[in-house]
């Protein structure tokens, strides 16, 4: 089956990226498909690449990069949002005029249309919030 | 001769819900869920946007946010007619139980009690919360 | 067209419990995750809640949350499910949608 899902809040903050992660991973290993993963609110936090999480602890960020290697993953971290919260690649950084950018390897920045046709296209959209 | 996007195709027609369930302000969910509205709009989908729980004083009259420092949305659910998103529906125990009227909203709005929202909610394709 | 109900948050915080069984029809699934697993033991105030949900509902509970708060599977209210990650993929597959009350 072809599933979405959408994250609304940032690693660690709550358990939702770590169960949207859990949840992701057993989806694939069952052999679904993942047209999507959006990252909403701060969400869009799971996406920097300059976090430092404690050595004997898992790294969210890192968790979504290596899935999305492994199994081509779209990760779709909202422009909208991520503008509020000072998540940036390079366009935007540019854009906007600020002196570096923090995107991690593997999630790219699009707008909420995205979400939309996830919902569209997909046969199941599971959400993880608080 | 027409414009590139004229000539889009006629895609899948989905039945979408919006389940707004927070107050406004305290938490950014009622704010960027609107934005996920507005820009769902251009989809043309079939949508419905439900108020119940605390979701009811989104739509509240008479917000005056100046002395808290933060911008005031609540005129934005008036657009919401211009964009086509005409099917407002609040939960009538919530509405109730918080001691108000649909004299009281900002919005022109259907009142369902909890059966016919549930009812609702069967009916949709896909549910939104934030 | 029977829709799957998520709740993740402690009948005890907020009222997402609540909210969620007001709302689903006979027929849903509702399932507990994260914080929301603490409606699904024997002895505390919503447990005959939970209980009267089974009459129209089936009632799952993700195990790995369970476990994570130390809570025991031998007191979880009778009749529900212990589920897994895998499980919980199964219950999306399933039924035909989900609504995520957080």
């Amino acid at each position: 089956m072809k599933l979405s899902i959408l994250v609304n809040e940032g690693p660690y903050q709550h358990q939702s990226a770590d169960s949207a992660i859990q949840f992701t991973k057993a989806a694939l290993e069952k052999g679904h498909e993942i047209f999507r993963v959006f990252f909403y609110h701060d969400g869009v936090n799971n996406g920097t690449r300059f976090a430092v999480p404690p050595q004997d602890d898992r790294n969210i960020t890192d968790q979504w990069t290596k899935l999305a290697e492994e199994y081509e993953l779209d990760l779709v971290v909202c422009i909208a949002a991520a503008q509020r919260r000072g998540i940036l690649d390079e366009n935007e950084a540019k854009r906007q005029g600020k002196d570096g950018n923090n995107i991690a390897p593997g999630f790219r920045i699009s707008g909420l249309g995205q979400l939309i046709e996830a919902g569209i296209q997909s046969e199941r959209l599971v959400i993880f919030g608080d | 001769m027409s414009e590139p996007w004229e000539d889009e195709p006629e895609g899948p027609v989905r039945k979408f819900m919006y389940v707004n369930r927070r107050a406004p302000y305290g938490t950014i969910y009622a704010l960027e869920s609107l934005e996920v509205v507005l820009i769902a709009a251009a989809f043309e989908q079939d949508v419905s946007l439900v108020f119940m729980d605390d979701g009811v004083y989104q739509i509240k009259k008479g917000q005056n946010t100046e002395a808290i420092g933060v911008k005031n949305f609540s005129p934005t659910y008036r657009a919401l007619e211009g964009y086509d998103v005409e099917k407002l529906y609040v939960e009538k125990e919530s509405l109730e139980s918080r001691g108000m009227t649909t004299d009281d909203l900002v919005v022109p709005v259907q009142v369902f009690d909890k059966d016919q929202l549930a009812a609702l909610m069967e009916e949709q394709e896909v549910i939104l919360s934030f | 067209m029977a829709m799957l109900h998520t709740v993740n948050k402690s009948p005890f915080e907020r009222r997402t419990l609540d909210s969620c069984l007001r709302h689903a029809v006979k027929g849903s699934a509702i399932l507990l995750i994260e914080d929301g697993v603490y409606a699904a033991f024997k002895g505390t105030v919503v447990a005959d809640k939970v209980k009267a949900a089974l009459s129209d509902h089936k009632v799952y509970v993700l195990g790995p949350d369970v476990s994570a708060r130390g809570m025991d599977e031998d007191n979880l209210i009778p009749g529900l499910e212990v589920v897994d990650y895998g499980g919980f993929v199964d219950l999306v597959v399933e039924y035909d949608k989900v609504q995520s009350w957080l």
